[in-house]
């Protein structure tokens, strides 16, 4: 029996579960190496970096997304079980989150229509088309919860979903730099905003730099969805 | 027993998802189970060790989690290149307006409840 040669132990692979998984935790892996070897430099996050080297590499290799993504969801199925547990740092702080509870819940509000809002209106004022612009409204809520309101505007889900995820790299990179330009020194009010405006990337952002932001990430997100799932269909229904 | 946690976390997710389905709330069903734990741990007044160690290995890695939906950007690349202006536009003005505001409100209005002590 001769030995497959390269190609066919190619096709092989690029079919399997493992290998999909595999290329995540290694690309992922690589992008903490480098961001933690550069001290964690912002711009250094991890998650576009590995984003950008899968991509790449599947487009280099004509692998379609969708052979990836059966390895990959593995990986994308713990986002379910990882929100769940975000009740567990919410208890944590529990006594801090009684203690600022209006001005969360005000905060909270503030952001989810400020969010839609810019959201929408710089995207209609660069010209977006109609599709773009509904996929976009509910970019700075949870992956879930977005793809969801989305479907319920009319937009696409699949768009949405990277949208959302684009939004919270950019929160993740530049939200602290405009935290810091407005000076802000508490670390709920630092939790919260990031939690709003860049929701789960935001959230593990935040969770890395100081527990107490970490939980007001989490509840803001969380907060955050629930309140854009139930107002911007309602003001989509009003304007239009 | 770590295991048992797991499945609490999972099963909480569960029938989160079965109060999504069946009530047609239009919040997610992990969203509603970290509603539920939440309230569990309420209620319970005490968050056990292990649920603790649990809960932190996953949210460790949390940023991970979104890396397979984010390459899925590949299949938008088309219409991110035709508006890749307005796209942008709401992106960074957008986005990082909105972490000015509620920032600032939330700083602003946090002064008359957050006592002196445990200001940060």
């Amino acid at each position: 029996m001769t030995p497959p040669d390269l190609a066919e132990i190619w096709v092989y692979l690029s079919q399997k579960p493992l290998t999909g998984l595999t290329l995540t935790l290694c690309a992922y892996a690589a992008g903490d190496w480098l961001y933690e070897k550069t001290g964690r430099y912002p711009l250094l996050n991890p998650v576009p970096i590995a984003i950008a080297m899968i991509a790449g590499l599947l487009w280099l290799t004509d692998v379609p997304y969708a052979d990836y993504f059966e390895g990959a969801q593995f990986v994308h199925f713990l986002l379910g079980p990882a929100t769940v547990a975000l009740a567990v740092p919410l208890y944590q702080h529990l006594a801090e989150l009684r203690k600022s509870g209006p001005a969360l819940i005000v905060g909270i509000l503030a952001g989810s229509i400020t969010a839609s809002g810019c959201a929408v209106g710089f995207a209609w004022l660069g010209g977006a088309s109609t599709e773009t612009l509904l996929s976009i409204a509910p970019k700075s809520v949870t992956a879930p919860i977005a793809m969801g309101i989305a479907e319920q505007l009319g937009g696409l889900p699949s768009l949405t979903a990277v949208l959302v995820i684009l939004t919270g790299i950019t929160g993740a990179l530049f939200g602290p730099l405009v935290l810091n330009l407005v000076r802000i020194k508490d670390w709920r009010a630092r939790g919260l905003a990031m939690g709003v405006a860049a929701h789960g990337i935001g959230t593990a952002r935040a969770l890395q730099v100081n527990p107490i932001a970490g939980a007001f990430a989490g509840l803001a997100m969380g907060l955050n969805g629930l309140a854009t799932a139930i107002l911007l269909p309602l003001i989509f229904a009003l304007v239009f | 027993m770590l295991i048992r946690y797991l499945a609490l976390i999972l099963g909480c997710q569960l029938v989160g998802e079965t109060i999504n389905v069946a009530s047609g709330i239009p919040v997610p069903g992990p969203v509603i189970g970290m509603v539920i734990l939440f309230t569990g741990l309420i209620v319970k007044r005490r968050l056990p060790k292990d649920l603790e160690v649990t809960a932190g290995g996953l949210l460790k890695h949390l940023a991970l989690l979104f890396v397979p939906a984010g390459v899925g950007v590949m299949l938008h690349v088309p219409r991110l290149a035709d508006e890749w202006w307005p796209v942008l536009l709401a992106l960074m003005p957008g986005t990082l307006i909105t972490v000015a505001v509620s920032a600032l409100i939330v700083q602003r209005l946090g002064r008359t409840t957050i006592s002196e002590e445990d200001r940060v």
